[in-house]
């Protein structure tokens, strides 16, 4: 602990990211922020609808069976994981933003939660797809 | 602690800053983005409501839903707000791991031309199926 001089000293490191332990508030952090950036190239998907809703019926029905092949299905499941994992992690934003849960306990039992929703959602809405015909 | 402020050479920086305030840009983003996160929860959630209905009903039934006057107001503002949130959430990203001016720069652009791009496309394309109909 020999102090060569004060500019000298070593100084602490912050954690690296390889050798953080992972925690579920750390992964819900993560996870909003991919979500985020996957939804962004997710509504381009809207955007190519609308067009290809203005192109016609011939081009609509190309698009609706591209969506609706096996590879659009898992692309559109994985959206619709992507839409509630955000809107969640959105909602403990807004609920931290009145200054609220962010006692250890709790921000964990909502990470858990949103994570929870986002599975249960999603399956709730492919179930319900698949039972109303819409797949 | 109240003695510090009476003489700036005491002061910390923090203390310098609050003493500024902010840095007069960036809160209405900030404001922006949590605004337009709570009217997506409710866009949202309708807009993978309707999703279903529109895999089911074909191109008559999607050009049949959209000339209803709510389904393309609410459509429109799906688009309008999510672009906005996508458009500041991006920036956010794009602050946050990007260093080199230039390329900051010019990823905030790209981004900025993406999504009003974006937004400019959905609408006109919603608006014309709304208005005029189906059929090219």
């Amino acid at each position: 602990m020999a102090l060569a001089s004060p500019g000298a000293r070593e100084r602490p490191l912050s954690p690296h990211l390889l050798i953080w332990r992972w925690h579920v508030t750390m992964a819900m952090s993560i996870f909003t922020r991919v979500t985020g950036g996957a939804l962004y190239a997710g509504i381009f998907l809207l955007a190519g609808w609308a067009l290809a809703l203005v192109s016609g019926k011939e081009t609509y029905d190309l698009y609706m069976g591209l969506l609706g092949s096996f590879l659009g299905k898992l692309v559109l499941f994985g959206f619709t994981v992507a839409v509630f994992l955000h809107l969640a992690g959105g909602l403990r934003h807004l609920i931290w933003d009145l200054g609220k849960g962010y006692a250890k306990g709790e921000a964990s039992a909502s990470a858990w939660a949103a994570m929870a929703f986002a599975v249960v959602a999603s399956v709730a809405v492919w179930v319900i797809a698949a039972m109303t015909g819409a797949l | 602690m109240s003695t510090n402020s009476k003489s700036s050479a005491y002061r910390t920086a923090l203390g310098r800053a609050r003493g500024l305030g902010s840095a007069k840009s960036g809160v209405g983003r900030f404001i922006g983005e949590r605004v337009t996160s709570v009217a997506l929860i409710f866009l949202v959630i309708w807009g993978v409501w309707s999703a279903l209905t529109l895999a089911r009903g074909g191109y008559d039934g999607a050009v049949q839903w959209i000339g209803s006057p709510v389904n393309a107001v609410l459509l429109l503002l799906l688009a309008i707000v999510g672009f906005y949130h996508m458009q500041v959430g991006m920036t956010v990203i794009v602050e946050d791991y990007i260093g080199k001016p230039t390329t900051k720069a010019l990823l905030l652009m790209a981004n900025a031309f993406a999504c009003w791009g974006g937004m400019a496309l959905t609408i006109v394309c919603v608006l014309k199926v709304a208005l005029i109909g189906g059929g090219s």
